[in-house]
């Protein structure tokens, strides 16, 4: 009973789509190159809160950067075909020119990339790159404000003697602190949205730990919504609110992250799941890897681009997944869970056949568990 | 998956019976010298990479070496392939020491020690065919005959999981994870004994890594090849290393079998980053997992502090950290832990209880009453131990109360 709340609430926020600081509807980003045209982005929809945090999760080539960064307008207008609607705030970006794409760089919406090394100047102090970013919005800032504004960021993110390493050059500071530097500049004309890029993937684990950390921290203190782009669904488990899972350019599974993670409903998000050792999972457990590469973008797959790597496939009648694209449509858990397969029974299989395989100690208290943690929630 | 339980046993039980170590690793230290600037480039002071490190990796086993960047894993993999030439200490592979061996008596040690490395896309040449690159070491050691050369390189790629056919293909020509298989091919070419593998997955896809995984999994069960398993994930190490050790800059800080090393941890840096790891079950509860956070980065292992080195970070740091340091004290059958305060999480003792040993107070100073012991630094494991609970030393057999820690 108390699931069915849990996902209503998920189906109410997507209801009131209206509210969503960020929009994607229908977004298809294809490259035209000499071998032909690379459909990297496929007819992908989601929003973002204020407040919350949406996870992408792929593998590399699965298009969720450049979705990403169709947001920022990064992509050259001329070498790019991109359709359908990015509106931020309301304001739509796709064609705007770029005099005005740069008023919403960096001010309403920000990017932090995976590498801090080669996106720092390393020419510059990090303290000229960081009020650099601040003059750009705030023309009529004074050098010493914007100096001091970039002292106060970097204090905010936590680097030591923020008013010394200010005049330091990207390679004085460690991993960390790079990619705290990338965070203070992101942040530093208070964006209502922020796209992080793999923020962690670099990092080791603690220093990993701090930054999502610190990223949570920012989120509850300036109420920004804020999209992390991973491979990693522990990070996902414990940062984000909803969960997109892209595969060949499509959006292939989306819903609220503890359902979606809890319950997924499509062999591609399984495949993932199976094929990460736990630290604390049976050791015994032989990992279930993906058969296969991910498939070329020139030229995709007939039907479910996902169908040559599924081992599932049989369970669906006739040709159906070698022929037809499936819908990405609410499954058997509500609206507030979108799925693209063909299988019918998938929570049946996950049960049966994937749970016990992965995780053995949660197949046999799998029908308790998911009722027993949304109660948890209420209470 | 019964069977993999039995094997899990029998490799157990060689360790106890004290097994054969193929590899043992005895005070390893790699100094890497700072070069002043200017005209005379004089040195001033040393990087000191890998500082006293000692381990044993059991033939046909596997050894996991997990820490954060620059604390050494990678070059302690470096050295045992010889790829760099330590400072001091002893690397005895089935009995001969490959530090002191001259390049040319190091050759033929190479067919028993192959290196698989990270990066899939710079370790293999771009301008050589893929049966190039794995006949390359066929050849070089004269492994069989001209004729069988093809055959034999066609043999390792069946091995690996890729097409026989595909021997005179480009490395281009492959994607990330298939790339790695060629790297392994390569390795196995000269049929080691052991096998360094020097974060084998961590360039790869999610999906992919499980497939070398499995790869590096079957191969071992296969050929018996002993494995020294460098990576930073721990997730990764626990799963295919039945032992592991911890590195943080330079020293192995807590060192066990992976039962103990994972669910009951006693160094505070092992338990820290046993708690930093992202947690996909954490959906079920939603929000952060609770966690040991510990602030600041590693510091410069050019000028570590003094003591023990990481009393910076450490949440338990106390007036002894930074005076002594801690040594490696075996406190279990395999547990080897080096912190004055060692203990479950949030059963860390008071009193330093290496302090009697070391022959100083609970501060840290000479202690003039006290007797020193000098616990060396052993690459295997004692029968007899240090008791915690009991604080003294106890043994495998019933006479546990016999011997004195003084």
């Amino acid at each position: 009973m108390s699931t069915d709340t849990g996902v209503t609430t998920g189906a109410a926020g997507a209801a009131a789509a209206g509210e969503r600081l960020l929009e994607v509807e229908h977004l298809t980003v294809k490259f035209p190159t000499a071998d032909g045209l690379v459909n990297a982005v496929t007819d992908l929809s989601y929003g973002v809160a204020r407040g919350k945090t949406l996870g992408i999760v792929g593998e590399s080539g699965s298009g969720k950067s450049v979705s990403s960064m169709a947001v920022l307008g990064l992509h050259d207008p001329r070498r790019t075909r991109i359709e359908g609607s990015i509106r931020v705030d309301g304001q739509e970006v796709i064609g705007l020119s770029e005099a005005k794409l740069r008023r919403i760089r960096g001010n309403s919406a920000a990017m932090i990339f995976q590498d801090a090394l080669a996106s720092l100047h390393p020419f510059y102090r990090v303290g000229k790159q960081l009020s650099e970013a601040y003059a750009a919005h705030h023309p009529k800032a004074s050098a010493r404000d914007a100096r001091r504004k970039a002292i106060e960021m970097l204090d905010l993110v936590g680097i030591p003697q923020p008013d010394r390493r200010v005049d330091d050059f990207p390679h004085q500071f460690s991993g960390g602190m790079r990619q705290r530097a990338m965070i203070a500049m992101g942040l530093i004309n208070d964006p209502s949205l922020l796209i992080a890029d793999e923020p962690t993937t670099a990092l080791d684990v603690t220093v990993q730990a701090q930054i999502l950390d610190l990223l949570g921290d920012l989120q509850r203190e300036f109420d920004s919504a804020i999209i992390i782009i991973t491979h990693d669904l522990g990070v996902i488990a414990e940062m984000a609110d909803e969960v997109l899972v892209m595969y060949a350019g499509r959006a292939v599974e989306y819903g609220a992250t503890r359902e979606l993670l809890t319950h997924p409903e499509m062999p591609y998000t399984w495949g993932l799941l199976s094929s990460v050792p736990d630290v604390s999972g049976d050791v015994d457990a032989r990992l279930l890897p993906i058969p296969g590469n991910p498939p070329s973008l020139l030229d995709p797959p007939s039907g479910c681009s996902f169908h040559p790597r599924c081992v599932h496939r049989d369970k669906v009648p006739g040709d159906l997944c070698t022929t037809t694209i499936p819908d990405l449509s609410p499954g058997g858990r509500g609206p507030g869970h979108l799925k693209r397969c063909h299988l019918a029974d998938p929570e049946r299989i996950y049960a049966t056949e994937i749970l016990p395989e992965i995780a053995p100690d949660l197949a046999d208290g799998a029908p308790a568990a998911p009722a027993a943690a949304p109660t948890n929630k209420e209470a | 998956m019964v069977s993999v339980q039995k094997d899990a046993d029998a490799t157990l039980t060689r360790h106890r019976s004290g097994g054969e170590p193929v590899l043992e690793v005895e005070d390893l230290k790699m100094y890497f010298p700072v070069k002043s600037s200017g005209l005379v480039r004089r040195t001033v002071g040393h990087v000191q990479a890998v500082d006293g490190v000692s381990f044993q990796v059991p033939a046909g086993g596997a050894l996991g070496l997990v820490g954060e960047s620059g604390c050494g894993k990678s070059t302690t993999g470096r050295l045992i392939t010889r790829l760099h030439d330590p400072t001091s200490g002893a690397i005895r592979f089935e009995g001969t020491d490959l530090a002191k061996l001259s390049p040319r008596q190091m050759k033929p040690m190479r067919r028993d020690v192959q290196m698989i490395f990270q990066d899939p896309f710079s370790s293999l040449n771009p301008r050589h065919t893929v049966g190039a690159i794995v006949s390359s070491p066929l050849v070089t050691h004269d492994m069989v005959p001209k004729n069988k050369v093809l055959s034999r390189v066609q043999e390792l790629l069946e091995v690996v999981g890729l097409n026989p056919e595909h021997y005179n293909r480009y490395p281009n020509e492959f994607s990330g994870g298939q790339r790695q298989r060629i790297g392994i091919a390569r390795a196995l070419a000269l049929q080691p004994k052991l096998l360094v593998a020097d974060e084998p997955v961590s360039a790869l896809d999610v999906s992919i890594q499980a497939q070398v995984v499995n790869l590096l999994d079957d191969l071992q069960k296969e050929f018996g090849i002993a494995f020294l398993f460098i990576a930073h994930d721990l997730a990764v190490v626990r799963h295919f290393c039945p032992e592991v050790a911890v590195m943080y800059l330079g020293k192995i800080v807590e060192i066990a079998d992976r039962e103990t090393l994972y669910n009951r941890p006693h160094h505070p840096y092992t338990q820290a980053l046993l708690s930093a790891v992202p947690d996909v079950r954490q959906a079920a509860v939603g929000g952060r997992r609770e966690r040991i956070r510990i602030e600041g980065d590693v510091p410069s292992p050019i000028n570590p502090p003094s003591g023990c080195r990481f009393r910076t970070r450490c949440p338990l740091a106390k007036e002894i950290c930074a005076r002594v340091e801690p040594p490696l004290m075996q406190i279990g059958r395999r547990h080897k832990v080096a912190c004055h305060f060692p203990g479950e999480l949030g059963k860390h003792p008071e009193e330093p209880v290496t302090a009697r040993l070391l022959g100083v107070d609970d501060q840290g100073s000479p202690d003039p009453g006290g007797s020193p012991t000098d616990l060396g630094n052993p690459p295997g494991f004692a029968d007899t131990w240090f008791d915690l609970d009991k604080r003294q030393m106890a043994g495998a057999t019933s006479r546990s109360t016999t011997q004195d820690a003084g």
